[in-house]
């Protein structure tokens, strides 16, 4: 269901246009573009402009004047570079795992459920099934399970996977934990769309000509599945390197995994510091508009949606 | 080969396993006869299933989240949706950028599009309030609604609306007796998830809402100290018509397939 057109597309189905498709086009288009021009593309020129404000002379907290000052952007990297190179680093580390979990779990529900059905179809929405239950609270479920007093810390200092004093909650560790769990979803979705539609004969074909099952991976599943491992990078680590719950001292981390969503927030809502949560904000959108410009480059804009 | 399927058939069971770890443990949770905090087990109870409203303003947050995620969804589908049949079915100039201004909110994070509006409203003199969430939340569940409702008109066999047309329905009746009850399915998708997210979105309406309570803000809010098994009892509820909901279409959608068969 959702999700389902990530990753493979054809555009098979457009019809020519004549002027009356024409007029028909643009009142379907209007109304949904005119909005996300208002409300997307304003707001991020809204954080562009903001980013570049300087203090008001008046001196009152939280009131800036319109200023093109490139200070903001030196200060926040500067003073947060901890938290952008950790923000990417757990990032890419929970991407990573995320991928690593989600790939043969999607190879089982798209291509050995295949023609299953209905069982096929269960096993999606338990997949997505995380999605209807509060993402706070299946965090704060996590935190309460490997709590420090809790069972499962009892029983890894039993065992000594942990020092008497060492903990799981509140470290790095515990972080990318989290934020691999949460964001599983949304790798595993955009993998199964792609699997589900991958010809088998293709891997029939390439064991009648006597290539190893690691070969006929290597060679035929994995770069076939590439449409599906990208939208799943995508939308796993954007998010990710965004995310502030997670890292939080109240949920999973500590004063010491804070990210650059930490900071955002910290800036605009606790410390009206709205030029520099801009500023931030700002840095964070131009290394995904880049990682999105490298992935249009090679595989074309059809495939996004 | 056999063998080989065994060993993926029991990772794929752990993994889902692992997935639904917390789903079980907030649900059960909701039923710990727990006092102040709720992070130990305290024995079997029915008391938070009987008094949810008891904590807090729990009960206005709730009502409020549904107003806003109704609210978002019913405005999200209809623009989403008329976007899908669009890029679906015709082919126009700027095709890429429309795929492209498409993608980007989903490939925004969260923490960028609550502070990009917030800056934008705060600019434009907007208070925050139920106006600006349904803005932004309208604005996060659109791209969504886009790529569910496509790929359900993706999948329509043009042989029926040409069948219509031979029939001699104008294009007026072709779309409404025809495409639009093949939507259908696909746009009750879309709502759906539209609605989850809408519900459970915490950052974006965090940083716009201003000092309207939500749902996730009450929970952020009492996670400070403890969240009460009320929360648990809520989230479990909506969970568990939410996979009903699923469960219904996706059976009722078996069932037609197999009687269309």
């Amino acid at each position: 269901m959702a999700f389902a057109a990530f990753g493979s597309n054809d555009g098979k189905n457009l019809t020519e246009s004549n002027r009356k498709s024409g007029r028909i086009v643009l009142a379907l288009l209007l109304p949904g573009l005119v909005y996300l021009g208002l409300f997307f593309l304003t707001p991020l020129i809204s954080l562009v402009i903001t980013s570049l404000e300087s203090p008001d002379p008046s001196g009152a907290i939280g009131a800036y004047q319109y200023a093109v000052d490139w200070q903001n952007y030196v200060t926040v990297i500067t003073n947060y570079f901890p938290q952008i190179i950790r923000s990417f680093l757990y990032a890419f580390l929970a991407t990573l795992f995320a991928l690593l979990i989600s790939y043969p779990l999607a190879y089982f529900i798209g291509i050995k459920l295949r023609g299953t059905g209905l069982i096929q179809r269960l096993m999606v929405t338990l997949v997505i099934a995380p999605f209807f239950i509060s993402f706070l609270l299946r965090t704060i479920a996590w935190k309460q399970i490997f709590a420090d007093e809790g069972p499962i810390m009892q029983w890894f200092h039993h065992v000594g996977l942990l020092g008497p004093s060492q903990f799981f909650i509140g470290t790095p560790a515990a972080v990318i934990f989290g934020l691999t769990y949460n964001f599983i979803p949304f790798m595993t979705l955009p993998l199964y769309t792609t699997l589900e539609r991958f010809d088998i004969r293709l891997i029939e074909a390439g064991a009648d000509l006597y290539a190893s099952p690691a070969k006929i991976f290597r060679k035929i599943t994995f770069p076939i599945s590439m449409p599906g491992v990208i939208s799943g990078t995508l939308l796993t680590f954007i998010p990710i390197a965004g995310d502030y719950v997670n890292a939080s001292r109240d949920y999973l981390g500590s004063s010491d995994t804070s990210m650059i969503g930490t900071m955002v927030q910290a800036d605009f809502l606790d410390n009206q510091s709205y030029p520099t949560a801009s500023a931030l904000s700002v840095l964070l959108m131009a290394v995904i508009l880049v990682l999105v410009s490298v992935y249009v480059k090679r595989s074309g804009t059809e495939d996004l949606l | 080969m056999r063998k080989r399927s065994l060993g993926l058939a029991a990772y794929s069971v752990i993994a889902l396993v692992f997935l639904l770890v917390p789903i079980v443990y907030t649900i059960a949770f909701s039923f710990n006869d727990s006092k102040a905090s709720n992070t130990l087990w305290e024995g079997f109870t029915l008391r938070h299933w009987a008094n949810v409203c008891s904590a807090g303003n729990i009960c206005e947050a709730l009502g409020n989240s549904i107003f806003i995620g109704v609210a978002s969804t019913l405005i999200a589908t209809v623009l989403g949706t008329a976007l899908a049949i669009a890029i679906a079915r015709y082919s126009f100039k700027y095709r890429a950028s429309v795929n492209l201004l498409l993608f980007l909110p989903m490939a925004t994070p969260e923490v960028v599009l609550g502070a990009g509006l917030a800056a934008f409203f705060f600019n434009a003199g907007f208070t925050s309030g139920f106006v600006t969430t349904i803005i932004a939340h309208v604005m996060f569940c659109l791209s969504f609604v886009v790529v569910t409702v496509k790929a359900r008109v993706q999948t329509l066999d043009p042989v029926l609306e040409e069948a219509g047309r031979d029939l001699y329905a104008n294009p007026n009746q072709v779309f409404w007796k025809i495409t639009f009850p093949l939507l259908v399915p696909g746009i009750v998708s879309a709502a759906l998830l539209s609605f989850a997210l809408s519900f459970d979105d915490f950052i974006i309406t965090y940083f716009n809402s201003g000092s309207v309570p939500t749902f996730p803000k009450f929970i952020y809010v009492a996670a400070l100290r403890a969240v009460p098994a009320e929360a648990n009892v809520i989230a479990s509820a909506v969970f568990l018509l939410a996979i009903v909901a699923v469960l219904t279409t996706q059976i009722v959608g078996a069932v037609r397939r197999r009687r269309l068969a």
